[in-house]
């Protein structure tokens, strides 16, 4: 199988994970498929980075992983406070702020 | 696999944020040790001293620098030439500033920072903690982290660091969004818009920079630059991954298309930390994008040149228009600092030395106005009669109807307030003006005549609202007003001081919060709060710098443009 396949499935990935923040309205789910588009990015930076030859890219696919570790931890503070308060995730509920 | 190689690594020329990123890391072990009691004032001392530091360490740096024209630390993930040691320099000092205004109290010694950010708004938890006087000391910290990501993101050279960056300087800006102390649903919400948007978007850019690695095999924009030089048959790759990664940027600067975040979290995020992510973000963003777009894609101008035209007149026209019709102060300065965005890029298209300065002062000129006039935003308060019938202060009067007649009753406060305006307008012998004036001529050099008249245009267009706001609280007396305010009465006081939301049923909590919440707001009037006096120093900081770059800029443009020379 040659690398360009793990291209295509990296970035048909990535669009599902875009799809999936721009369509559904549950901020758990959307924030998925943030994860699933920085995740699609991984495994193209490791496929660019066999290409190449070198390392810069699987190297850059760890720092990923760490940050978004991190944005876990603030997303998911942030949902569940925002859930404590209203009883819902909704992304449509939150329209308080609109001129 | 070769051996590893101990990288060298030049130490002295990363003190600025080095000094920076420690505290906050100090910071956080303060949480853990220091007792409560004891908590802000160390916090608060220690974040004041990180910052002072960072600026005298640039200082320290300055002559080297103009002498030898930069340093290439760690191999290009950090550069700190002249434009680094300005935009470290502007955004420590705009930090510092803001610092004071987060940590300003009123009366009771309440500061704009819930007592406790993870309770649930109106809950029994709540009002125990406000009645013990909890507060969220974490502040300092975040505030630091957001910082010390804004101080690498304009001087990195590595699409890593970057990344890296972009997120250090993100996070604590989503939580800081969400810890107001008034109208807490709005400033929630503030946060999880920001959270999902920022996340959204930094993913984006992140499939972005894994596109211009697969085209270049490099990280560095040295190299992707050169990379750009000889075609490889993978050019759409490049072009693709160029426009993702500038998306974030454009996010973070908030141009337009990209800009739908920033009227809605700049209202809804505590207004001194409003003031903090409008003014260093901005500089910290628009560093990054002259790093990105002068460093990694000039062989690409001629493509980029549609995509930044584009953005630049789309911003200009938008802020500005969407601007007119705002009634909140805090939504108009939002949309205000879109059009500014627009003024900065043209700067930005310019691409020439003369264009390189402008920017940097232009930021500068900008951050300082804007930082002062959301300080002083967060001082005007509503004010409502209390149990005991005496007067308490409420939140924030952020209603345009609400400013009327300020002039009359606190004419320091509206003549500070003026200044600033004046300055966003760009009025001679304000800072805005010497900015506005010499990225346009800059634009103008770079052959860019018809952004510059876009920009005038919308200038003058801009200049209707910053007026509307001067003649509301010197022409307008608060009655004549009185008419207007009830219908906006439920949308802005959302959550005052609590809402109870009665949690009966799920689906209906948030909208009986904003009911219930409603009740004091009715007969309350405009004052402004005294504060412990820390948000005057920094507003008067703010107003001095913006009379003195626009009375006296040339000192400080020479100093800028004796540096400005970007390091590859």
């Amino acid at each position: 199988m040659s690398l360009t396949h793990y291209l295509v499935l990296a970035a048909i990935l990535f669009a599902i994970g875009a799809t999936t923040v721009l369509l559904r309205r549950n901020a758990i789910i959307v924030f998925m498929g943030v994860e699933l588009m920085l995740n699609s990015t991984n495994l193209l930076l490791v496929t660019f980075s066999r290409m190449h030859g070198n390392l810069s890219g699987q190297v850059l696919a760890f720092f990923v992983m760490v940050v978004a570790a991190a944005e876990v931890v603030v997303g998911l503070a942030i949902i569940v406070t925002i859930f404590r308060t209203r009883r819902s995730a909704s992304v449509d509920d939150v329209n308080l702020l609109k001129s | 696999m070769s051996g590893f190689t101990v990288p060298e690594i030049a130490w002295g020329p990363m003190v600025p944020v080095m000094v920076v990123l420690l505290t906050a890391v100090v910071g956080v072990l303060v949480e853990a040790f220091v007792p409560a009691a004891h908590r802000r004032t160390v916090q608060l001392t220690l974040t004041l001293a990180a910052l002072a530091g960072s600026l005298v360490a640039v200082a320290a740096l300055w002559s080297d620098t103009e002498r030898t024209g930069g340093t290439d630390v760690l191999g290009g993930s950090l550069v700190v030439d002249g434009p680094t040691l300005v935009l470290q320099a502007t955004i420590a000092l705009l930090a510092l500033l803001s610092t004071l205004v987060v940590a300003d109290r009123v009366t009771g010694g309440e500061d704009a920072f819930a007592p406790a950010a993870a309770a649930v708004p109106g809950s029994d938890y709540e009002e125990l903690a406000r009645s013990r006087g909890l507060r969220q000391t974490e502040v300092f910290p975040l505030l630091l982290f957001a910082t010390g990501g804004m101080m690498v993101f304009p001087a990195t050279t590595d699409l890593l660091t970057l990344f890296v960056a972009l997120e250090v300087l993100s996070l604590p800006l989503y939580l800081l969004s969400g810890m107001a102390r008034r109208r807490r649903l709005l400033s929630q919400e503030a946060s999880m818009k920001y959270f999902l948007l920022g996340a959204f978007v930094s993913a984006i850019m992140l499939f972005g920079i894994g596109l211009l690695y697969g085209y270049s095999g490099s990280l560095r924009f040295s190299d992707i630059a050169a990379a750009t030089a000889t075609p490889n048959g993978m050019e759409g790759l490049l072009v693709v991954g160029a426009l993702m990664l500038l998306a974030g940027l454009f996010f973070k600067v908030g141009a337009v298309p990209f800009h739908m975040w920033t009227p809605d979290v700049y209202q809804g995020a505590p207004t001194p930390v409003t003031g903090f992510m409008a003014a260093c973000t901005k500089v910290a963003a628009f560093g990054a994008l002259l790093r990105v777009v002068y460093g990694m894609l000039p062989g690409m101008a001629w493509d980029l040149d549609v995509v930044l035209w584009v953005v630049a007149i789309l911003t200009m026209v938008v802020g500005t228009v969407a601007a007119l019709v705002q009634t909140d102060v805090k939504r108009l300065l939002a949309y205000s600092s879109i059009a500014h965005a627009g003024f900065v890029l043209t700067g930005v298209i310019a691409l020439n030395d003369a264009g390189l300065t402008a920017v940097l002062f232009y930021l500068l000129a900008y951050s300082a106005a804007t930082v002062g006039a959301f300080g002083l935003v967060s001082l005007v308060r509503e004010q409502g009669t209390g149990e005991d019938g005496s007067p308490t202060l409420l939140g924030e009067a952020t209603r345009l109807p609400q400013w009327a007649g300020l002039g009359r009753s606190h004419p320091v406060v509206a003549v500070t307030f003026t200044l600033f305006l004046l300055s966003f307008a760009g009025i001679p012998l304000t800072a805005g003006f010497v900015g506005k004036f010499a990225v346009f001529s800059a634009a103008v050099d770079g052959g860019a005549w018809q952004l510059a008249l876009v920009g005038v245009l919308a200038s003058a267009a801009a200049a209707f609202f910053y007026v509307r706001i001067v003649v509301l609280m010197f022409f307008t007396s608060p009655h004549d007003t009185a008419d207007e305010a009830p219908t906006s009465t439920t949308v802005t006081a959302v959550a005052v001081d609590g809402p109870a939301p009665d949690g009966e049923d799920g689906t209906v909590a948030a909208t009986s919060g904003v009911a219930v919440a409603t009740a004091a707001p009715e007969r309350a009037t405009t004052t402004v709060a005294a504060g412990e006096g820390l948000t005057v120093v920094a507003v008067a900081v703010c107003a001095a710098l913006t009379v003195l770059l626009g009375v006296a800029p040339s000192p400080v443009l020479d100093a800028i443009a004796s540096v400005a020379a970007l390091l590859p």
